[in-house]
Order: structure tokens, then sequence, then C-alpha cells
């Protein structure tokens, strides 16, 4: 399992994408990035899918949680 | 084709033809929509600022944030949330404002005078480019206005409730605003297509995430086009529009509610595409937003209100007849505000 986890919540995009597209710029093969906003959610699941990057999400009050992985 | 382009596109054609459509019924040429000018009318209809030609509680602006929160509560995406660097928001706003209105319009607008011919809008469209350029190298190293957190029921729905109250008094005691008789302000469609129009507009931009800004920004900094779709849905139903109407005449001079100077044109709108993209989105995202219960979007809001107080007040906004002395001071110390808020606000992760 992978530990990194990009906290992206409360911030506005295009934020949430930078830090997710910061993060995966070494290959990394997975990844966790919260976001609270369904704008974020649609960026960084969109932005992810792009770069080959599968991605489960879970709801949890309202926060999403984005799970990455390398397909 | 994906869903989102086409929400995306649907956006922009709706509001194209929307312009159009308002132009025909009676607001000022080229001016359909613009988020800078109906909130500077709104200013001066409130009398924060006493230019007689630009006063008028514009209703597009209302129905837009009141349209937002319809259809953000209906999709359950209405989230007062806030906090994130209020008051660096309020000077960006004001920063952004000073260089609408030596342009004269919004990121809307000037796509919407392109639609028209306008070829001083072509120059400001460049510059805009130029603008949100800057902003991306800024967002690459590291700067952040910090998150926000969610808010109470109440906080996200201040905004939209004033501008409801703001249209209620306007509507059954107009006596107690400024009103233009002459001039942009006295130009405008009947009010409830007005609002109408707004609302329609405003629930559509919620649901596509409608950004003149992320149009190129996003293009920049990931390669994602898809809202470059919508950006240019605008432009192109614009000119069609036009065209079919007659109303399309490309030139430089003798536009409607615009001015020449090429140089300024180009540095007003590069201030509003920097300042946008530190805010995070374009003004009309930024209204949107407000409508959605975000309370540093409404905060926004209101600077964009009181910069377009102290741009008429000191004699900053352009006019037909060519930018100010004082506007062209104040786009300069603009730029000098922008880099020392970004300085101000650099956090590396990495």
């Amino acid at each position: 399992m992978n530990m990194d986890i990009v906290d992206a919540r409360g911030l506005l995009c295009p934020e949430p994408v930078v830090l997710t597209q910061r993060a995966i710029k070494n290959g990394t093969a997975a990844l966790t990035v919260l976001v609270d906003a369904v704008a974020a959610r649609e960026n960084v699941t969109r932005f992810a899918a792009s770069r080959g990057y599968a991605v489960s999400v879970s709801e949890q009050n309202g926060e999403f949680k984005l799970e990455l992985s390398k397909k | 084709m994906k869903k989102r382009n086409i929400w995306v596109i649907l956006t922009g054609f709706v509001i194209g033809v929307a312009a159009l459509a308002l132009t025909e019924l009676g607001n000022p040429g080229n001016m359909g929509f613009c988020i800078a000018c109906f909130i500077r009318d709104i200013s001066g209809a409130l009398k924060l600022h006493s230019a007689e030609a630009v006063q008028y509680v514009r209703p597009e602006i209302v129905g837009m944030i009141l349209g937002a929160t319809i259809v953000s509560i209906l999709a359950k995406e209405f989230k007062p949330r806030g906090g994130s660097s209020l008051m660096t928001r309020f000077v960006l706003a004001i920063v952004v404002m000073v260089g609408a209105l030596m342009f004269l319009g919004c990121p809307l607008r000037m796509m919407l005078r392109i639609g028209g011919g306008d070829l001083n809008a072509l120059i400001g469209l460049v510059g805009f480019i130029a603008g949100i350029f800057v902003g991306t190298l800024w967002l690459r190293g590291g700067f952040t206005l910090k998150r926000a957190y969610a808010q109470s029921l109440t906080e996200g729905s201040v905004l939209p409730a004033a501008v409801a109250v703001l249209m209620a008094l306007a509507a059954f005691l107009p006596s107690l605003f400024a009103a233009s008789e002459s001039g942009p302000g006295s130009a405008h469609a009947p009010i409830l297509i007005s609002l109408g129009v707004g609302l329609v507009v405003g629930g559509l931009c919620q649901r596509s995430r409608f950004c003149t800004v992320a149009a190129s920004r996003d293009a920049m900094l990931f390669k994602d086009f898809s809202m470059l779709w919508g950006f240019l849905a605008v432009i192109v139903t614009s000119i069609a529009g036009n065209l079919i109407l007659g109303k399309f005449h490309l030139s430089f001079a003798d536009q409607p509610v615009a001015h020449t100077d090429g140089i300024w044109n180009f540095l007003g709108m590069a201030l509003v595409g920097w300042g946008s993209v530190l805010l995070g989105g374009c003004p009309l995202r930024q209204v949107i937003l407000a409508g959605e219960g975000n309370s540093d979007a409404a905060v926004t809001v209101t600077g964009f209100l009181v910069g377009a107080a102290i741009c008429h007040n000191f004699g900053l906004a352009s006019s037909a007849k060519g930018p100010t002395a004082n506007g062209m001071i104040a786009v300069i110390a603009g730029f000098v505000i922008l880099a020392v808020i970004g300085l101000a606000n650099r956090e590396r992760t990495v």
C-alpha cells in the first residue's frame, strides 16, 4: 500500500489538480487525494484518467476520497 | 463526445444566444452580458459612485447568482464554505476590476466584443491569455490562498439573500436607487427578461463550471482543453448571430462602449487574466460560486462592487474616448500588487 496522500480539501480548482499533478510527477503508482467539492472531484478524476490512472471514489460527510492507481 | 464537453458547449451556445437576445432587447452594444460592467452599474445604482451614465440594478447579475443557488440546491451542491484569505481576495477583486474597466469589459464581454467584430477585443484576448500564463507560473510555483472551511447555512446564504432583496427593492421601490437617463446604464432589456435569462445562464454555468479563465489556464497547466470548447462556443455563436442580425462590424474604430488604445486594452486584460488565476476563476465563475454558497467568492463579488466604485470615483475607468492617466497608473499599481500578493502567498510543499 502506498501512503501518499494529497489533502486538497477546501481548495478551489485548479489547486487540487495542481497538487495532484505535482504528486504524480515522479510516476507514483498509487496516490490518495482528498477533496470536498464536486467540481474538484470531477477535475482531479478527469486529470488522473488522462494520465493513465484508475480512480475509485468514496464519499463520506460530503468529502471525497479519490484513490488513484496506475493502470 | 464527453458529457462534460456537451454541457460546456451548451453553456457557451446559450450564453452567446442570450447575449444577442439581450442586446436586441435593449442592452448596450456587445454587452448582452458583462460581469464587470453590470456590477459597476449596480455599484452606481447603489450610489457607491456617481458616474451618471452607468447606474442600474442589472437583473442579469441577480439572476445568475440565484440561478446558481437554485440549481446547486437541486443538485445537492449548495455547500457553504469560506475562510480562504478573505482580505487578499477582496483586494484581488479590486485589482481585477481596475483591469476590466481599463479594457471596458470582463472576459465574457471581451468574447462578445470579438463576436461583434471588435478588433480591440482581440488585442484584449492576447493580453488576457498572456496574463493567464503569468498566473499559471505562480500556481506552478506554489501560490495558494489556503484552504476554505465549511461554513454555516446562514453564511452561505447571505449574498444570495442580499441580491434577492436588492432585486425586489429595485423592482418595487425604484426611487431608492440611482438610474442612468442616458449612456450605457440607461440601455437595458426589460427587467423580467434580464432576470429570467440570468437565472437560466446562472443555472447552466453552475452545472458546467463554465469559466473563461479555466479555458486557457487548464490547457496550459494540464493540457485539458474541455473548457476551451465552451470559450469557442461563445465566440462562434456570437459571430454567427451578429452576422445573421447584420451587426457584425469588423474594425478597431467606432465599436460600442470600447476604445482603441491597444497597449492599454492588452494590459487591462492581462491584469484581469493574472488576477483571475490567483482568485481561482474569472468574474463570471466568482458570481456562480457565490451563488453556490461560497463566501470567499461572495467577498470577491463584493470586492468587484467596491472596485468599480473606486474606478469611477478616482477616474480610473476608461471611456469610449480612451483610458485615463489615473487608470494607467492604477493598472501598473495593480501588477505590482499582484506580484506582492503572489510572493507573499507561496507555499512549497514538495
